[in-house]
């Protein structure tokens, strides 16, 4: 009887949270999976079953192939460079350095900024004329480059942007893992006269595996689904160059509202972050070995 | 050896002040700019004259102070919402045994995963079909259950002793009582870390508020802002950079006064 209660209580307490959770994340997952077989619901042609041919308008679709690749080369640049720049101000900031709380404050900085307003303030940084990056460059004799307006370098200053915003975030798991590894180890170290790179890249780096795992993931999921500085700082352009899948979406489904399009497209958005979690799920067994 | 190893120290010294340096340039190039009016925007001098006009030009041409109140809104009542139900949630998922506990534990875990943001285009027509296009609640409802939240309060809530539960319970405590009494006070510094992330977090939103609102009364600061400096009207960088700060400054002021909380909090949210 008393079980039943709890049970019963247990239910009404977690049921709020259940509810919304379920309007807003799981039935929209399936019927993502729905509306990619079904064509755009037009005035005068409701929606219906179609089939794949939502499928193979996005097979033959360019600008999709585009935002797809854009979307790895943007994740392949932005994942290791932030998770490496984090470990390394963890390093930093764990040291007792000069200035240490002031160096932490910098790179930590820039995660609090909104996107919006990060993209803002390096739109500027990269203006062609009177940029601070064209100031840099111009006594060397070069500059005079458009770098958010050129196909081979947008892509490139996105993610840089990107870099910037979360390396910061990054370093506090770091910094907190750090923390945990015991004095005794550095002591033991230095006893036998092991130099500080070697201590890095036998102790310190294996033990912070199962941070750089937990960061990777999260660094993964963001890299598919932060793209607020595009809207400002290119609108994926020049030429789909800066497009990414959930700015392809936005585009296709708020634009065009072609909506059957645009949910076969998040159903390969879905795909892909499916991959990261069985990925991270595999990796776990790993991971037990350093705990 | 000891040579070196000093050596290797003023290495690391200076690499850690140049990308410290480095990563506040592009901000500091920022906080230049608002300050000082346009004929100095890439002409640095000491003598320069500051300036407060940029900031007053942007705050008069476009509706700061409704964006202001829209995202401050926003921002409290998602906060509310999600301690109320993340509480409750997490509390029963830690301490109340219930049939499918389990289960609906790992889809709660799924939303981690699969955040709102990439189901804008189903949450559109749900929003729409509950008729709470551009309104605040429909900005807010996809993210009050937060599964991040219901994780990490039940964390903590398994960490506290049950004893402490039992002498609540003598005293006449139901569920609801023991979790007001006991659990949420002890797990205070928790909620500060969570509220932490959850208003820098929401603060900062843009994507789905973009989507949802349309109109200066329901806009937050982050669509405002975009709309503002997307606004060809020859608005000159100077007052761009300066509404870009001061959107950014609550968050921005709170941080350099509590640094050391809010890196803690973080700290806190993060180990799991």
């Amino acid at each position: 009887m008393n079980a039943l209660r709890l049970s019963l209580y247990g239910w009404l307490m977690v049921l709020p949270a259940a509810a919304l959770l379920g309007l807003f994340t799981h039935i929209p997952v399936v019927e993502s999976f729905v509306h990619s077989f079904m064509s755009t619901d037009k005035p005068k042609r409701p929606s219906r079953f179609v089939g794949l041919d939502n499928y193979d308008t996005l097979i033959a679709d360019p600008i999709f192939w585009k935002a797809l690749t854009n979307n790895l080369l943007y994740a392949l640049g932005s994942v290791p460079l932030s998770i490496a720049i984090a470990m390394l101000m963890a390093l930093f900031v764990n040291d007792k350095l000069a200035g240490r709380g002031f160096l932490r404050a910098a790179y930590f900085t820039p995660t609090i900024l909104p996107m919006i307003a990060v993209a803002n303030i390096w739109i500027f940084f990269f203006t062609p004329d009177y940029g601070l990056l064209e100031q840099m460059l111009k006594p060397f004799g070069l500059g005079g480059y458009n770098i958010l307006g050129s196909n081979n370098t947008a892509l490139l200053a996105v993610t840089i942007v990107a870099i910037w915003k979360e390396s910061g975030f990054f370093m506090i798991f770091y910094l907190a893992a750090l923390q945990q590894i015991s004095p005794e180890l550095k002591e033991a170290a230095a006893i036998e006269g092991i130099s500080r790179f070697t201590f890095f890249r036998r102790v310190i780096f294996p033990l912070l595996m199962p941070t750089t795992l937990f960061v990777m993931v999260n660094a993964l999921i963001n890299a598919f689904r932060v793209v607020d500085h595009i809207f400002v700082m290119t609108g994926g352009g020049p030429n789909n160059a800066t497009s990414v899948l959930l700015f392809r979406i936005y585009e296709v489904g708020f634009k065009y509202f072609d909506f059957g399009f645009a949910s076969a497209m998040t159903v390969v958005l879905l795909c892909v972050l499916g991959v990261v979690a069985l990925g991270q799920f595999f990796a776990l067994d790993r991971k037990v070995h350093y705990q | 050896m000891k040579a070196l190893a000093t050596l290797g120290r003023g290495v690391e010294q200076g690499a850690a002040w140049l990308l410290g340096l480095l990563w506040l340039l592009p901000l500091v190039f920022a906080v230049w700019t608002a300050f000082h009016s346009p004929a100095y925007m890439a002409h640095f001098s000491l003598t320069a004259p500051l300036t407060l006009e940029n900031f007053k030009n942007a705050w008069q041409a476009a509706p700061f102070a409704r964006y202001f109140l829209n995202t401050t809104l926003l921002v409290i009542g998602i906060l509310i919402a999600q301690f109320t139900l993340c509480t409750l949630a997490a509390f029963a998922f830690a301490r109340l045994p219930f049939i499918g506990s389990q289960v609906l534990f790992a889809l709660v875990l799924m939303q981690l995963m699969v955040a709102p943001d990439i189901l804008l285009l189903e949450n559109y027509r749900a929003i729409k079909m509950l008729g709470l296009m551009d309104t605040l609640p429909g900005i807010a409802l996809p993210y009050l259950a937060s599964a991040f939240g219901i994780f990490l309060l039940r964390q903590t809530f398994l960490t506290i002793p049950k004893d402490l539960e039992e002498a609540a319970r003598m005293e006449g405590c139901g569920p609801l009582g023991v979790l007001w009494r006991v659990y949420v006070p002890i797990a205070r510094p928790v909620y500060v870390a969570y509220g932490l992330v959850s208003v820098s977090w929401h603060w900062n939103n843009f994507l789905w508020p973009l989507i949802i609102t349309n109109s200066v009364e329901t806009r937050p600061l982050t669509v405002g802002l975009a709309v503002f400096a997307s606004s060809d009207q020859g608005i000159d960088w100077s007052v761009i950079t300066a509404a870009t700060l001061m959107t950014s400054a609550p968050l921005l002021i709170g941080f350099l006064l509590f640094q050391r909380q809010f890196v803690q909090s973080f700290v806190r949210a993060g180990i799991r």
